[in-house]
């Protein structure tokens, strides 16, 4: 299907209308309106606390988990509303992958982080695992680095490499987007450029969304950027347009360094 | 200067009173059982299959009361693990916070009851509850004595346990969920696993606080030692020995009086076991994270 899509090119993955998103009485994302296209890779910047993780956290409703937590509006995910009743959380979430910015490996080994997807989606086959789990390290660009450890703890691992560990988990269960919480922000400027090269690696073959405060980042890793300010959606272009001629002056303050 | 030696001396020496009181037990466990050996050879202490001490025909064959102690405690855990890890998860990682403050005062409540009552209650309510499954339970009995310290102990399982998983970190848990787990699996295959460490240390503390229990035994389970380990029947434990020849008529010195010693000391062992496992155990444990 993901092959199919590719060919026609534009095509909304993700298409959000009208959403608005409360924590209690606060209320955290304004009618945001937003899409993403198939195979790209979308940049969520913005200043802290600008709703930029709450709206990355309502594509797989990950937001569910806080009891507080209200959703208004439309969230269309592969043809599915999925804020609709008869929503499988099972398998969305499994078809939308989550990295989060504190690299979080189970305490097991290698291999078992790797097979944790898998396993509870009711793979139970050893060579169908080993495949996954040789596959899945390949794609995040770690199975060189941990081939002949693969039962060793995954807490042994340096800070990159338990970030690229988790990215190949979330790779694991064969997700068709990938959504990035600040993957790299915890981490140092190699192990950064390392992630920002696996997302390049990445890109056509997933849709991925990634929030980043790092503009830089953003500009090299995205083809479109989203600007978020105060929960509102304030602008969203190609990304090489929105860096350089901003049509909103609050972005254009925004990239050139002057609040935020 | 001055102030901060005086100081350090009074802390010193604190902790230096509670090493030599420690030893000093050890000490007079260690000598009453080696002139207690001295009338009773090892081999009739640890061949012998009958414990007659305060019979006119006396007999020291430790395997009954050791019986007794394996039966009534190996029940107790029975009840203790999984109702309290199950009382633990279900309070960690389930219950809105409202049935969490209902919950959590009713188990401290539960572990404020003095031994005895629940001796009372093994004796008065258990027993007879128990006979409507074996018609045949006499009046004391090991299983009832085992059943009601399993009770007695859920809310040391539940609390030790509800620590343990409260210290796992709540990212794993969003890992999990993450990928589309459910929140059983979650609980069962992450934050359990996650928290082995903690759950083999509270039961191994459970398992330390069944062994020197003696007030629900001696009361309930029956004061007869017996070379078995149906538990159908009535037994006396280790403790219960204890308790039964101290507050006898026992006369000081005698050699009914030494086996006392010799039993403390079986039970110091192996609690002193357990406890070093325990502590072999977390650091294992936390030497993988």
């Amino acid at each position: 299907m993901g092959q199919a899509l590719k060919k026609e090119g534009v095509h909304e993955i993700v298409s959000v209308a009208d959403l608005n998103l409360w924590y209690g009485s606060h209320q955290a994302l304004r009618s945001i309106s937003l899409s993403a296209m198939t195979g790209e890779v979308l940049a969520l910047i913005g200043p802290s606390g600008c709703g930029k993780s709450s709206f990355l956290r309502t594509l797989n409703r990950m937001n569910d988990l806080i009891p507080i937590v209200r959703v208004e509006g439309r969230v269309i995910v592969m043809g599915q509303d999925i804020y609709h009743d008869g929503v499988e959380l099972a398998e969305l979430r499994r078809r939308v992958g989550l990295v989060f910015q504190r690299s979080n490996p189970f305490p097991k080994s290698i291999y078992d982080n790797i097979a944790y997807g898998p396993r509870i989606h009711g793979e139970r086959r050893r060579s169908e695992l080993d495949g996954i789990v040789e596959q899945s390290l390949r794609r995040a660009d770690l199975w060189e680095e941990v081939k002949d450890r693969l039962s060793a703890s995954a807490l042994g691992l340096s800070g990159g490499q338990q970030q690229r560990l988790c990215i190949a988990r979330a790779l694991a269960v064969r997700p068709t987007i990938l959504l990035m919480d600040e993957p790299a922000s915890a981490l140092d400027p190699r192990s950064t450029a390392k992630i920002e090269e696996l997302i390049g690696m990445l890109r056509g073959e997933y849709t991925i969304v990634i929030v980043t405060h790092n503009m830089q980042q953003a500009a090299r890793v995205s083809d479109r950027t989203a600007f978020f300010c105060d929960g509102s959606l304030i602008e969203t272009g190609v990304t090489s347009e929105l860096f350089t001629n901003p049509r909103n002056a609050q972005t254009q303050d925004y990239i050139t360094g002057r609040f935020g | 200067m001055m102030r901060e030696r005086i100081q350090l001396f009074l802390l010193a020496s604190c902790a230096w009173i509670s090493i030599a009181i420690t030893l000093a037990i050890a000490v007079a466990l260690l000598q009453e059982t080696v002139s207690f050996f001295r009338e009773v050879s090892a081999a009739q202490f640890l061949l012998d299959t009958e414990w007659t001490p305060l019979f006119w025909e006396k007999h020291y064959g430790i395997w009954p009361l050791v019986c007794g102690t394996v039966i009534t405690t190996v029940i107790s855990l029975v009840v203790a693990i999984p109702v309290g890890t199950t009382i633990a998860l279900f309070l960690a990682e389930w219950s809105p916070r409202s049935l969490r403050q209902i919950i959590k005062p009713i188990l401290e409540i539960l572990s404020g009851i003095p031994t005895i009552v629940f001796g009372y209650f093994s004796v008065t309510i258990a027993t007879p509850l128990l006979r409507i499954i074996f018609p045949s339970l006499p009046g004391f009995n090991a299983l009832s004595a085992g059943v009601v310290m399993g009770i007695m102990m859920v809310p040391l399982m539940a609390t030790l346990v509800e620590d343990a998983l409260s210290v796992v970190p709540q990212s794993f848990r969003e890992a999990s969920y993450a990928l589309g787990a459910s929140r059983l699996t979650t609980m069962l295959r992450v934050t359990l696993p996650a928290a082995a460490g903690g759950v083999v240390a509270a039961c191994i503390l459970a398992l330390s606080r069944a062994l020197g229990e003696t007030m629900i035994v001696t009361i309930a389970a029956g004061q007869q030692p017996r070379f078995s380990l149906n538990p159908l029947q009535a037994v006396e434990t280790l403790t219960a020995f204890i308790a039964q020849v101290v507050m006898g008529d026992t006369p000081y010195g005698s050699i009914e009086h030494r086996a006392v010693f010799v039993v403390g000391c079986l039970l110091f062992l192996g609690t002193f076991t357990l406890n070093v496992g325990s502590m072999w155990i977390r650091e294992r444990f936390s030497s993988t994270r």
